[in-house]
């Protein structure tokens, strides 16, 4: 079958807790960062939620999903694109968002972002550029 | 890319269509479907934004009109009416499917 | 053209199935092929052989079971969301020592895997959710 690399773009616009999407959404990216294709995550609408740091979940009995976040650079997942335009409507700014990095191997395991704030023209023209655009 | 973007939430009760209409880019095409379909109805919040998005044709799924009692008549001029054979005709034509779930 | 279909709710809440099913039988009567149908979050829930609606509803379940057996369908329900809100095969009995199994026996429980992989060798993935 075809051995083309696609551009995979998982776009998150749901709250964690409240579902279950945001979590087994992240399920599928683990499982799919052992497929080799070109992984993106975009967060928006309430997906920017998602990263918000300081996540505490014992009073409601859930698990807190949010450390797997910080492990995404470990699976070559390091594009996690973020809608400023999300973030100011929701009174967040990047300050508020977990510190996600990976380490690139081309550059001596520097340590670098993998947040990127984005317009919403820039988040669109993201959305369009990809091969397959996976929601949940 | 000209993609194919899905909207099947009412646009009075959740982000996914006024979202969509700030995402979706010239040379694209929205298809409202389930509930998305009370977006194509005329004299309604959502109208102006189904007539303002430039250069971005929109469909509604006749079967989810018809089943809410919408006649075609309600539905706003250059919104376009297909029935499945058409959103499978659609999905084939742009180069991907985005769902605004 | 090959499209893959993910299924993101259940059936009878949501019309996701539904509309689901109509695309996917039609993309089939007009000769397209359909890698897989992923069934994924509470969408498991489409593939119990359990499901007993009124007589004069739509049986969601044998809809999708006889699309299968007519164009011998790839019906994939995933493990892990299956695990979570007890949808059980033969294997996953024994593995978990459930007493009971209760997947229809058109659709088959996999690993999220068969999600990417539908996606790869696809032409489209379509989604329906909620």
């Amino acid at each position: 079958m075809s051995e083309e690399i696609k551009n995979f773009l998982y776009l998150n616009r749901r709250a964690p807790y409240g579902t279950i999407y945001a979590w087994e959404s992240l399920e599928v990216v683990l499982i799919g960062a052992a497929f080799d294709q070109k992984v993106s995550l975009a967060f928006v609408d309430d997906g920017v939620f998602q990263i918000v740091k300081g996540q505490k979940t014992e009073q409601i009995g859930m698990k807190n999903f949010s450390p797997t976040y910080s492990a995404l650079g470990d699976y070559d997942v390091n594009q996690l694109y973020v809608e400023r335009e999300s973030l100011e409507e929701r009174g967040l700014t990047v300050d508020d968002l977990m510190h996600l990095t990976w380490e690139d191997e081309d550059e001596d395991w520097a340590e670098k972002d993998s947040i990127r704030v984005v317009s919403r023209a820039e988040m669109a023209e993201i959305i369009t550029q990809q091969d397959v655009v996976f929601s949940f | 890319m000209s993609d194919l973007h899905t909207i099947n939430k009412s646009p009075f009760e959740k982000s996914s269509f006024d979202s969509c209409m700030e995402h979706v880019l010239e040379g694209s095409a929205v298809l409202l479907y389930e509930d998305g379909v009370y977006a194509a109805l005329k004299g309604t919040a959502a109208e102006g934004k189904v007539k303002s998005v430039q250069g971005v044709k929109v469909y509604a799924l006749g079967p989810d009109l018809n089943a809410r009692g919408l006649q075609e008549e309600r539905v706003i001029d250059g919104v376009e009416i297909v029935d499945y054979a058409g959103f499978v005709d659609l999905a084939a034509k742009h180069d991907k499917v985005v769902a605004w779930v | 053209m090959k499209f893959a279909i993910q299924i993101n709710e259940g059936p009878y809440q949501h019309q996701a199935s539904d509309s689901a099913y109509l695309f996917t039988r039609t993309a089939l009567e007009k000769g397209h092929e359909i890698f897989r149908v992923f069934f994924y979050h509470d969408g498991v829930g489409n593939g119990t052989r359990l499901t007993t609606p009124p007589q004069d509803d739509r049986h969601i379940v044998n809809r999708w079971a006889e699309l299968a057996e007519k164009y011998g369908l790839d019906l994939v329900v995933c493990v892990a969301a299956a695990q979570r809100r007890g949808l059980v095969d033969d294997g996953e009995a024994e593995r978990n020592g459930k007493d009971a199994t209760n997947i229809h026996p058109k659709f088959r429980i996999s690993g999220l895997g068969q999600l990417i992989e539908a996606a790869v060798q696809s032409d489209r993935l379509v989604v329906f959710g909620d």
